[in-house]
């Protein structure tokens, strides 16, 4: 058993027409015993910046401590918050820092910019970036992930309509893998308001 | 100690403080998790005028395509291109430390990069890892001295070459080079040569795939073609579609949060980002 | 021995779900583990690394959906190892009489010789009972066939897809020892975890544990599944390295059998 799969977790982004989705499920477990199903892996950096972590409880804490931190540095210095590209290379050159003994976190990075542009970056353990203009995926449920979005997903959706993709991909995906799920949450992010919803899904 | 390392940015150079617990889990059985490679095929070709570098597109993590369209062609100096192959954030990394190191370099002494800088650079930081940085690069460029193509392996060893190969696909790109490849080519056959090279990795090693990249760089002069070829479209898209009707996913709770107004500034100036 | 091993089958068939419930939890065990054909741990003698499977993964995907009065049996003709590929036109479904065919993936060699064999017995069966067999007593045949080579399993992943008694399409999905079950729908092979939540989402009804009761349930026309089936398999082919090339999509119904070919992503 890998030590990402010791929580169990998943987290999804996708792009839609001047607006972002990211959605997780809730579950927080020991290899397949349940602990939690109420678990956060995503986290509001600022107003229109969040980032998702999936991978080992420990690190997702740690991690978005540290970012936290870090940011808020960032606003003090600079008396303003962080564009998502900014924040996307912190989060990589902090995990490559520990490149020989990484911390256990897949994160995925996901933003409006200014000019209301939506930003989703999805990084592996050690820092390698990537970018994407349709969705990005991670956890224990990924290949899941991956199929269902390469499925469902359409370019420029309304927040309504992203909403209903992004939350069918999720629930359908993390019903095939057993150790995430627990219904889901989901947060739509447009220019005017963020919409935060949680999802009923399966509770076994 | 440790919470000096906390509370400070760092100042860069790697942080070992996780090694420990990292290789306890080890220990216990508990298999570490792989990282995103680039199974990749990288090339490049000196010609007539210049060198030709190309990649494709594909990043793999296992047997799954993470990326579909990513970028193997970094940026280094202005007239040197660096493709890279092995652990995708080493690639990464190891090309964007040598090209900051350029570029105050080039400050410093107000001259073009030379190709050979850039080299040395790369293979004494890989030679000082001992090839835990698992960074193949196919470095091309025209300075001063004229053309340069070198390879460089993970463990910091170099070659000089008038073709090269790297990646999971080296041995398909290599055998269009071996069978097709001339001394004094122009710009319009290297071009085809080095796509041929790509396109045979793309449709023979799985760890390679999607589109082809190139980047031309001549004297004084660099074209960086993105997504050169296109020859992996998807082939179905279902007719019927996958419309899921608003309000068809089941919902505990729905909490709105208005986003505050932008500040705009209507007095004095923005300030420079 | 192999008497015991069928011995032991027989009475096993008569508690047919322990049967199903023993070899379910060895599913994943028995992949994992092939025979060591070197057992050098002992003290003595030079300690040999093991270089040699007889195993290999030529990967592939295969899909199959049941309707009312139809079957959909679909497998890719990418045949590969390690990050090479092998032939770009290999079949991976097996017509095994007019009302049942077979797709596989896993080991070629293992695959091709669990043809044969079900070949074999469905020729024996011609003859002794003077018609072709069903496709759920083709279902039984090949967990039997399966199981008896527990120990050292044929590395296969099967679906088999047909029309049953009624005419109705059935779909049976197997572990590589035996353990299978009728389902409405399957996947198996490289790319099963990118298919599955997708073929979920579309066919499956809801969980009885969601309320209020919300039927999902999408009865699909022949056309419709088979434009599915398609649809999954270009997903399959974006991001998984085994599956590509093409894929073969063969329809069972009252009017027989028709294969059909689509060309997929070749990187």
């Amino acid at each position: 058993m890998s030590i990402t799969s010791y929580n169990g977790s998943a987290l999804v982004a996708m792009i839609g027409k001047n607006c972002f989705a990211i959605a997780s499920d809730r579950r927080l477990g020991v290899n397949f015993q349940t602990i939690a199903t109420d678990y956060q892996r995503i986290f509001q950096i600022h107003d229109r910046l969040y980032i998702g972590l999936s991978g080992l409880g420990t690190d997702v804490q740690t991690l978005y401590q540290r970012l936290k931190f870090r940011h808020k540095l960032y606003q003090l210095r600079e008396e303003r918050n962080m564009r998502p590209e900014t924040f996307a290379s912190l989060v990589s050159a902090m995990l490559y820092e520990k490149r020989f003994g990484p911390y256990f976190c897949e994160p995925i990075i996901a933003g409006l910019s200014e000019e209301n542009v939506p930003f989703i970056c999805t990084t592996d353990l050690i820092g390698a970036k990537q970018f994407s203009s349709d969705f990005v995926v991670s956890g224990t449920a990924s290949e899941s992930l991956y199929g269902a979005c390469e499925s469902m997903y359409k370019p420029d959706l309304e927040p309504e309509d992203l909403f209903e993709v992004i939350s069918q991909a999720l629930l359908s995906s993390v019903d095939r893998d057993c150790i995430s799920g627990w219904g889901g949450i989901v947060y739509i992010v447009t220019p005017e308001q963020v919409i935060t919803k949680t999802l009923k899904g399966r509770t076994d | 100690m440790a919470e000096a390392a906390i509370a400070l940015p760092p100042k860069g150079g790697f942080n070992f403080d996780l090694c420990k617990r990292n290789a306890m889990l080890e220990k216990n059985g508990i298999a570490l998790p792989r990282f995103r490679k680039t199974g990749t095929t990288i090339v490049g070709l000196v010609f007539k005028d210049g060198v030709i570098l190309g990649a494709d597109t594909r990043a793999t993590e296992g047997e799954i395509v993470c990326d579909k369209n990513c970028e193997k062609i970094h940026y280094m100096a202005p007239n040197i291109y660096c493709c890279g192959a092995g652990t995708a954030a080493d690639t990464e990394n190891v090309t964007d430390m040598v090209r900051s190191q350029l570029e105050l370099h080039r400050y410093a002494t107000n001259r073009e990069s030379r190709v050979v800088t850039a080299l040395t650079m790369l293979k004494t930081h890989l030679f000082g890892y001992r090839g835990q940085v698992s960074a193949a690069l196919v470095l091309g460029g025209v300075d001063v001295t004229g053309p340069h193509l070198h390879t460089v392996y993970p463990h910091g060893s170099t070659d000089t070459l008038p073709f090269a190969t790297m990646g999971s696909g080296s041995l398909a790109a290599m055998s269009v080079f071996e069978s097709r490849y001339k001394e004094d080519m122009d710009k319009e056959e290297g071009m085809e040569i080095v796509s041929a090279a790509i396109c045979a990795g793309i449709f023979n090693d799985l760890g390679s795939g999607s589109n082809v990249d190139l980047c031309i760089l001549t004297k004084g002069k660099t074209e960086y073609l993105r997504n050169y070829q296109k020859p992996n479209p998807r082939s179905y898209i279902r007719s019927k579609g996958y419309d899921f009707a608003r309000g068809h996913t089941a919902i505990l709770s729905t909490r709105i949060t208005p986003l505050k107004d932008q500040v705009t500034i209507i007095e004095g100036d923005a300030m420079e980002e | 021995m192999h008497e015991n091993i069928a011995n032991i089958e027989n009475s096993k068939r008569a508690k047919k779900k322990e049967h199903a419930n023993q070899s379910r939890e060895n599913r994943n065990m028995a992949m994992m583990m092939p025979p060591r054909l070197n057992p050098t741990d002992s003290a003595s003698g030079p300690k040999q690394h093991q270089t040699w499977s007889p195993y290999d993964n030529n990967g592939g995907t295969c899909v199959a959906i049941a309707g009312a009065d139809y079957c959909v049996i679909a497998a890719d003709t990418r045949m590969s190892t390690g990050f090479s590929i092998l032939t770009r036109d290999h079949s991976k479904i097996f017509v095994i009489s007019e009302t049942c065919a077979l797709a596989s993936s896993g080991f070629q060699a293992d695959i091709s010789a669990l043809q044969k064999n079900l070949d074999a017995r469905h020729q024996t069966y011609q003859h002794q009972h003077g018609k072709q067999m069903s496709c759920p007593a083709m279902a039984q045949l090949l967990s039997n066939t399966l199981y008896y080579k527990r120990f050292f399993p044929y590395y296969a992943f099967n679906v088999l897809g047909g029309l049953d008694d009624q005419g109705k399409g059935c779909v049976y999905s197997y572990d590589a020892v035996g353990s299978y079950e009728r389902v409405g729908y399957a996947a198996q092979g490289s790319g099963m975890q990118l298919i599955m939540p997708v073929l979920d989402n579309q066919l499956k009804s809801a969980s009885p544990l969601v309320l209020p009761k919300r039927e999902t349930a999408t009865p699909l026309t022949e056309a419709e599944a088979v434009d599915l089936v398609k649809d999954t398999f270009a997903s399959a082919a974006e991001r998984d390295i085994y599956t590509g090339d093409g894929v073969e999509i063969v329809t069972i119904n009252a009017r027989g059998i028709q294969k059909q070919y689509m060309e997929l992503k070749k990187d």
